[in-house]
């Protein structure tokens, strides 16, 4: 969780510079899920993600050094330049995919998880989405096939409350519950604080026994808050459209030192790992910034897997 | 060819998915209606009794969460392939055949083999929205590859190829082509993907059709044979890629062209062959090419409304005949319509 927090930190502060060309939808404040549901996969089972999927991939052991140049659009990013910080993936972290659509993961999640119930083998997907995403038809119609086949897949809804500057109130009635919507769906579902990360592993680990039991699909919502702007690294609370010390209840309730405390943590050992990531943070950038860009003939390049003829 | 008799189209998809599933475990089959009494007009027939429900299901009425699970599967090593009664319900699934599987492999580099059947009505009331032709989309989107077979033989060995392509493929089938009689290779006979088939060489015109305008041009073709006028039919059984070497060697020998299309003119798969045959074959035309498309509009619905709303076999001849200064016009060598104009035979009562 510092971890990730320590990379999107760094991707905002060089943001200015103009060399990560592409939008980048910052996690920052609501990186207790990502780190969670992390520790509760295995490498084998796949997770999908949105536009805002950095912590996602972070979470589920996704390459730094190949996130990172990514971000910079180079020839050894996770996609080759191709995708950006909306798309990324690591196949052999098992994070197949973020897709830059609201809520068109989820039902490449459930197709995953079909396949992986046809196997027969023990794995099973997690899918990431914002509340934003419980709106779409997409959401409905994977979790209604889900239900009904049983399908081994974790939907995992992290509700920060805004669709970009929309809040919920505007969006959804006052008296909806995103569980028990799940749960109408036939998805068993359970709420959980979002900035708790021991509380989300908690939720986190008993779904995924309840899935690996052969027991369907289940549906965690974490509440949280995203600190800065929905795209891009600055904060944006002088727009207005967050009512006034909303931002700064939440940040009291800062998902890192709750988590150092329970921990025991001391401030020398929090200081030791900062300083480790920040090494490992460190040499991910410079990589990135020395590497080259794809090159320019290679842009029409696998269009097809079997290119044809003419 | 041990069989003796022909057998249609909606019989040989029938007879290539249970190739494919008997040959690949990984080939799921589903849609709205596959296990049902009607069976897609029987291109279902028999599939789930030989390879049970877990492969071949009949799903929930969500075109779009139901593409996006195809595609989930297809990444996932499974080779699904998909169908809906008609085309235009398919549309509400937009999101997932542009956003996910059309850029998956260009952006991740990883295949998508996804085979997404879609039957286009015509006729019998049809209307605005159960008779869409509209291949030029699909093929406007760089990543799918877009399939039209309009022969039973082809319906079989084009799908055979689009299921075991490792590329999404958008395999449109002409509801009046279902019934289209033919002989049709046992086994597993593929047809390749992109490229074109001269179903009749000439050197007056080139015509290019595909789907059920190969027919029409069949008809016309035959026609203007009797008045001694050659032409040359390139049926294109793929449109996205599209088998350009051929479409263009044709015209450079005829040096005319007519373009013929199932949907509407505007930004039409015959648009563009018009457009790119202009451009690299310029110095070989010796006429302007034409191009015979459907109406900008809405199909009607009404018997009355639809008299003259497709063009077929009669109207080619009337283009040929324009682009070569005919004197007179071979119609009476054109077929007679011995039933209604909105169904493809006698036998078809409806509804759909």
């Amino acid at each position: 969780m510092l971890r990730i927090r320590l990379v999107e930190e760094e991707i905002a502060r060089r943001y200015a510079a103009q060399q990560m060309r592409c939008p980048v939808h910052l996690s920052i404040g609501q990186e207790a899920p990502a780190a969670a549901f992390g520790f509760a996969l295995t490498a084998e089972d796949q997770a999908l993600s949105t536009h805002r999927s950095h912590a996602h991939y972070l979470g589920k052991g996704g390459d730094l050094n190949a996130m990172i140049a990514e971000l910079y659009g180079k020839a050894t990013g996770c996609c080759g330049g191709r995708g950006g910080s909306m798309h990324l993936s690591d196949p052999r972290a098992g994070f197949l995919a973020s897709t830059a659509i609201v809520g068109n993961s989820i039902p490449l999640g459930v197709g995953v998880a079909l396949a992986q119930q046809l196997r027969g083998d023990k794995t099973l997907t997690c899918v990431f989405f914002g509340d934003g995403a419980t709106e779409e038809g997409a959401f409905y119609e994977a979790a209604n096939f889900a239900a009904l086949r049983q399908l081994p897949v974790l939907f995992a809804c992290e509700n920060n409350l805004y669709s970009v500057y929309s809040p919920l109130s505007k969006r959804q009635p006052a008296s909806r519950d995103l569980c028990v919507l799940a749960e109408a769906l036939g998805v068993p579902a359970v709420r959980v604080d979002g900035n708790d990360a021991l509380a989300v592993e908690a939720a986190a680990e008993q779904a995924v026994a309840a899935i690996r039991a052969g027991g369907g699909p289940r549906f965690v919502e974490c509440t949280t808050y995203r600190w800065r702007e929905h795209c891009g690294p600055n904060y944006d609370d002088e727009l207005g459209y967050r009512p006034e010390g909303e931002l700064a209840a939440w940040q009291a309730r800062d998902p890192l030192p709750r988590l150092a405390r329970t921990l025991s943590l001391t401030e020398a050992d929090q200081q030791a790992m900062a300083a480790e990531i920040a090494a490992e943070i460190g040499l991910a950038f410079e990589l990135a910034l020395a590497a080259p860009y794809p090159d320019a003939s290679t842009a029409l390049d696998g269009i097809y897997r079997t290119e044809l003829a003419s | 060819m041990s069989r003796e008799a022909t057998i249609n189209a909606a019989q040989a998809i029938n007879e290539a998915l249970h190739l494919a599933m008997a040959q690949d475990e990984h080939v799921l089959k589903f849609g709205l209606g596959v296990d049902d009494p009607k069976a897609i007009f029987n291109t279902t027939a028999g599939l789930q009794e030989r390879f049970g429900a877990a492969r071949v299901f009949d799903t929930p009425t969500s075109e779009n969460g139901m593409t996006g699970i195809a595609i989930g599967a297809a990444l996932a090593g499974m080779r699904p392939v998909m169908c809906h009664q008609r085309l235009d319900f398919f549309l509400l699934a937009l999101d997932q055949l542009v956003n996910n599987a059309a850029k998956w492999h260009y952006t991740f580099g990883r295949p998508v083999p996804l085979t997404i059947r879609l039957i286009m009505g015509r006729g019998w009331g049809q209307g605005p929205t159960h008779s869409q032709n509209l291949q030029a989309w699909f093929a406007h989107v760089p990543g799918l590859k877009v399939v039209m077979p309009a022969n039973a033989a082809d319906a079989k060995g084009l799908l055979l190829s689009s299921i075991f392509d490792d590329d999404p493929v958008v395999f449109l089938e002409h509801r009046w082509l279902h019934f289209a009689q033919g002989e049709v290779p046992e086994g597993d006979v593929r047809v390749p993907l992109g490229k074109a088939a001269i179903r009749q060489a000439g050197d007056a015109v080139t015509i290019v059709a595909a789907s059920y305008m190969v027919v029409e041009a069949l008809h016309a073709c035959r026609a203007l044979e009797a008045a001694g006028v050659h032409c040359e039919l390139i049926d294109l059984r793929t449109v996205k890629p599209l088998d350009w070497d051929t479409v263009y060697a044709s015209v450079r020998r005829t040096g005319r062209l007519l373009a013929l299309d199932t949907g509407a003119a505007t930004g039409s798969i015959a648009g563009e062959i018009v457009a790119r045959a202009s451009m690299d074959c310029w110095s070989a035309l010796k006429a302007p090419p034409l191009r015979l498309a459907l109406p900008d509009c809405p199909e009607p619905t009404s018997y009355g409304l639809t008299r003259q709303f497709y063009p077929g076999a009669e109207e080619i001849v009337r283009c040929i005949g324009k682009m070569l200064g005919l004197p007179s016009l071979p119609l009476e060598f054109l077929p007679q319509r011995h039933t209604h104009h909105d169904v493809p035979g006698v036998w078809f009562s409806g509804p759909f």
